[in-house]
This record gives C-alpha cells, sequence and structure tokens, in this order.
C-alpha cells in the first residue's frame, strides 16, 4: 500500500504541487490500480528477456551533414517568457 | 447533400465533375457549424486554410490532374499532431495557446497529397482515456446517442466520420484509442503497424506504444487514408523502412483459404452478450465465404492490461516531463524554478493526467523499477511471444474490439472500470501489429458493435482485405445516425 508520504514524495519526483485533496485522492486511487497491477508480480517470467519496443530496428542512423537549424525566432515564439535569444526562468543560482 | 458518402465515391464524383472539393467542403463546414456544438468533435475549426485547400483542389480537378485518392478530401485530425501555424492542444491547458511551428510528418503528406484539414478533433488530454470525457475543453458526444461517450481517446475524428462532420480521420491508439471510438461510432478504424505511419510531430504520450491511424466510413477508405500517409520517414527513428503496398490493389481478392484464429480469451464473463453474438455471427459470415476458422489461444492477454499499466505510464511520465513552462504553454510564476515548474504542472494537467504522471513516476522510481517495468516489459514479452506462436498456425485473428458498447457520459467515474475497456485492444498496441475495428451488427438499443481483425507485422493488406471481404457481405457500414 502507498502511504500519504509516498504519494507526497512521487509528486515531489513529478513536479506536481497538489493540494491535500488531491493528495489524498491520489493515494486512494493509485492503491486500487497498484492492486491489479500487482498481479504481475505472480507471473512466471524467469528467462524472459524484456521488450522496451515492437520493432526490431537498432541504432538507426543518418549522415552527418550539416542543415539549416530552425530559426532561433521560431523556437521561442510560444516561449512563456524570453529575453533576447533566451528563455527566462526564474533565478536558479544564488549571487 | 449527402455527408456519408465513402472518400472513394466522393473523389470519383470530384473527377467527374459532379461536384467539388470546395462545395463538399462547404457542406461539411456548414455541418459543423449547425452540429459540432451539440456533438463537440471538434477544438479548433480551420474553415479559411480548409476553403483555401478546397479551392487548389477544385483547380487540380478542373484540369484532370488531381494528386492523388486523397485530393480535396475534408479529414478531421486528432488535436495531437502538429500543425503549423494552426493551435496544437493535445487536449490540454497546458499547451492552450501553443502554435506549432512546423507540421507533423502525417500533416505534411497529407498536405502534399491535397487533402483537406477541416479542424483539430477533440480527444481526452493528452491522448489518455477511452471516453472523450477528459478533454480540457469539452466532451465529445456520440453520434448515436448523445448521451453516450463515442469512446476515447480519439473521439473527436471518430464521432466526425460517424456524424458526417468529416469524410475520414486520423487519430493515434496507444491502447485502442482508434479502434475503440471506431467500434463505439460505428465506423472503420486502422491502427497499423508500430512505425508503418511516421511519428514525427505527434506529441507524444508513450513513445513504444504510439500507434497513428485513420478513421473512415469503409474499408476502402481506410485503406486509402492509410496510404496516403504510410511510409518510412528519416525524422522518426523509429519508422519502418519497408515498402509502401497500394493498399487498395488486392481488397477483392477475397478470403478463401484464409486461416482464421478465434481466440479463447477473448470472450470473457462480463462482456456484452449483444457482443459476443455478434462477432460469433460475424466469423460465420468469413467461414461462409470460404475462410478456415480455428481456435487459437493467447494465455498471456489477462495480464495485458496491468502490463499496460506500467508501460504506458511510465512512458507518459517521462515524455510529460518536458511541460515546464519554459519552452512553451502554460506557465504559472513560483517563488524558484521548482516552485514554478510544480504549479505550472498542476494547473496544467488534468486529474487523469496527473493521475498517470504520478503512476509512472512510481514504477519507476528507485525500488520500484525492477519489481513493475522490468517484470512488464518481460510480461510484453510474452504478449508478443502468444502472436507469434498464433501466427504459425493462423493468419488473422478475429475478436471483439470492446467488452461493451458505448456507455454514458459520467458512467465510469472509477478509473479501473474506464480502462477495462482497453482489454481486447491493448494487446495488439504492445505488440505493434496491425489491426482493424468494422462494424458487425448492432445492439438492440441501436449502439453499433465493433469486430476486430488482427494481424501480423506489415500486414496491412491482409487484415484490410478480410474486413473489406466482411463488410461487402454486410451492410452495417452503410447505417448511419440521424443528426439534426
Amino acid at each position: 500500500m502507498i502511504s500519504r508520504e509516498d504519494v507526497e514524495h512521487v509528486a515531489r519526483l513529478a513536479r506536481l504541487a497538489l493540494t491535500p485533496d488531491e493528495l489524498e485522492r491520489m493515494r486512494t486511487q493509485l492503491n486500487a490500480i497498484l492492486v491489479h497491477i500487482d498481479a504481475l508480480r505472480a507471473v512466471n517470467t524467469d528467462g524472459i528477456e524484456g521488450t522496451s519496443h515492437a520493432v526490431p530496428l537498432v541504432n538507426v542512423m543518418r549522415d552527418d551533414e550539416p542543415r539549416p537549424p530552425f530559426p532561433a525566432d521560431a523556437m521561442l515564439g510560444n516561449a512563456p517568457d524570453r529575453a533576447g535569444e533566451f528563455f527566462r526562468v526564474p533565478r536558479i543560482i544564488e549571487d | 447533400m449527402d455527408l456519408h458518402r465513402p472518400i472513394h465515391e466522393l473523389t470519383a464524383a470530384f473527377s467527374r465533375g459532379e461536384t467539388s472539393p470546395t462545395a463538399v467542403t462547404e457542406a461539411y463546414l456548414g455541418r459543423i457549424e449547425k452540429l459540432d456544438g451539440k456533438l463537440g468533435a471538434y477544438i479548433t475549426v480551420t474553415a479559411e486554410q480548409a476553403r483555401a485547400a478546397a479551392a487548389a483542389a477544385d483547380r487540380r480537378y478542373r484540369a484532370g490532374s488531381p494528386l492523388g485518392p486523397l485530393d480535396g478530401v475534408p479529414v478531421s485530425i486528432k488535436d495531437v499532431f502538429c500543425t503549423r501555424g494552426v493551435p496544437t492542444t493535445s487536449g490540454s491547458r497546458i499547451l492552450e495557446r501553443y502554435v506549432p511551428p512546423y507540421d507533423a510528418t502525417l500533416v505534411s503528406r497529407l498536405a502534399a497529397g491535397g487533402a483537406v484539414m477541416l479542424g483539430k478533433g477533440n480527444l481526452d488530454e493528452f491522448a489518455m482515456g477511452s471516453s472523450t470525457e477528459h478533454s480540457a475543453f469539452h466532451v465529445t458526444r456520440n453520434p448515436w446517442d448523445l448521451a453516450r461517450v463515442p469512446g476515447g481517446s480519439s473521439g473527436g475524428p471518430a464521432a466526425a466520420v460517424a456524424g458526417g462532420l468529416a469524410a475520414g480521420g486520423y487519430g493515434t491508439d496507444t491502447g485502442g484509442s482508434i479502434r475503440q471510438p471506431a467500434a463505439f461510432c460505428g465506423v472503420v478504424g486502422l491502427k497499423p503497424t508500430f512505425g508503418r505511419i511516421s511519428r514525427f510531430g505527434l506529441i507524444a504520450f508513450a513513445s513504444s506504444l504510439d500507434h497513428p491511424g485513420p478513421f473512415g466510413l469503409d474499408v476502402t477508405d481506410a485503406a486509402l487514408l492509410l496510404g496516403g500517409v504510410a511510409g518510412h520517414d528519416s525524422l522518426d527513428a523509429t519508422s519502418i523502412p519497408a515498402p509502401v503496398p497500394d493498399y487498395t490493389a488486392d481488397l477483392a481478392r477475397g478470403v478463401r483459404g484464409v486461416r482464421l484464429g478465434v481466440p479463447d480469451e477473448y470472450f470473457i464473463p462480463g462482456m456484452d452478450p449483444e457482443i459476443e453474438a455478434a462477432v460469433r455471427a460475424a466469423v460465420e459470415v468469413l467461414k461462409g465465404l470460404g475462410a478456415s476458422v480455428e481456435r487459437v489461444s493467447l494465455p498471456a492477454t489477462p495480464h495485458a492490461l496491468a502490463t499496460y499499466y506500467v508501460i504506458a505510464p511510465a512512458e507518459a511520465s517521462s515524455n510529460l516531463a518536458r511541460y515546464d513552462g519554459v519552452k512553451y504553454g502554460l506557465r504559472v510564476p513560483g517563488r524558484d524554478l521548482v516552485d514554478m515548474e510544480s504549479r505550472t504542472r498542476a494547473a496544467g494537467f488534468g486529474a487523469e493526467v496527473k493521475r498517470r504522471i504520478m503512476l509512472g513516476t512510481y514504477v519507476l522510481s528507485a525500488g520500484y523499477y525492477d519489481a513493475y517495468y522490468g517484470q512488464a516489459q518481460k510480461v510484453r514479452t510474452l504478449v508478443r511471444r502468444d502472436f507469434d506462436a498464433a501466427f504459425g498456425r493462423v493468419d488473422l485473428i478475429v475478436a471483439p474490439t470492446t467488452p461493451n458498447v458505448a456507455f454514458k457520459h459520467g458512467d465510469k467515474e472509477d478509473p479501473v472500470q474506464m480502462y477495462l475497456n482497453d482489454v481486447f485492444t491493448i494487446p495488439a498496441d504492445m505488440a505493434g501489429i496491425p489491426a482493424i475495428s468494422v462494424p458487425c451488427g448492432f445492439t438492440a438499443g441501436g449502439l453499433p458493435i465493433g469486430l476486430q481483425l488482427i494481424g501480423k507485422a506489415l500486414d496491412e493488406p491482409g487484415v484490410l482485405r478480410a474486413a473489406y471481404a466482411y463488410e461487402q457481405a454486410t451492410d452495417w457500414h452503410r447505417r448511419h445516425p440521424e443528426l439534426a
């Protein structure tokens, strides 16, 4: 069972500022879902390789040829906050 | 004007000069204007752009040189494909003001083929859901009964095609999000092989499971819509470098001698008896057309749902980490970077998306990774091996698309009940193999039922051929809802 502390920890990892109500609802619902998921533990998978992907393609390479990049203005056009050619974020380095 | 006219008939009429892309586009736009307030199939309608594309198609038909089988064809595109200069929301508040600077490959291929985009179709937020009730903007209603859901997550394009608000549509299928709404709305929905249609410019949900694919009024249309966008794309490293056949070439070859497998595990206690009866009757129809039928077993099927609810949320939690209030989309101010990110994501994501991010983050977190994610990947191998073994004996698998028909809005508040909807569609996503849903009957209450045909990797031609043979022997696909 997931505890309230577990839910708070996962919410911090996931960068989700959940309200106390949401945290409680999440605890109940995650536990209900995990009851179903826990059935997987009983499946015998000894010696079975995992599948990360359904298509057997590996190391798809292309020639390393220079191409025109996307214009910076187009890439910055959706930024909620920008300064010149940069995305602006809250200060992360102390003075 | 009849707006339940298949694409192959529409374009033939364009070529004969009986009608034009502009006339048909105007008729669809008029119907959207009149009915979409009720149906909610679209998030954004791109009327001006559609008129310009239709006018260009008019000129090509007049000159006798259309670009191909989709020239001038009005379509709805799920709002999860990026469209240059047109808002692309993924059904989420966090992307409400996002205007992509580029087109998804699917979108640019449609434009190159002359197709007319009518607008961006509604969906469950980030394609997470089975009812289109989880769109941040509005619900979509089922054209057969407005009190019921159209299925999801691609409910917008499915309802648009069923309701005569688009001639064709494109969605994505991660756990059933094309086939389940196709079944609920009584149209054809095709999920091709993983990598057959490029994912470039598709807003990612679960990268190892996301399959773009079409909705059509009949199997021929599904074949045409697939052919218009399929093929290798150097911008998607998981795109399959195999040639694209003409999917309509052998449609009429029939199913004589084709071996069909009916899996025991797809007829479960609790499923709607009317669905079981309709699917078993459909198997008899295929048998009557010369196919052989045998029982097969896919023993890992009961574990597929749980496996999916580890793998898909895990991939989603990673993919959705990009919505951080920095590069695009919503930003809610905070006292520092982490606070800003956490407030932005809390305000921008809806309840179902938060639930999946939390679940995915949990199963990937230290101490749980092997028990959940590692184990789920191994069980995914067992699901694939089941199909491999079955396809050693049969050519195609025949099954119901869903265990129940369209349910009422608000009926599945419990997330686990909602997830159970996808129990018959998830396995083909896990294995990456092609699967189609075609109409195979109606309940006594008048709700559509879907028949699912599943084939080997890249055997879209075989899947389409059997679906076409069934369709030609029946007339379910000719029934359309009355909407006024």
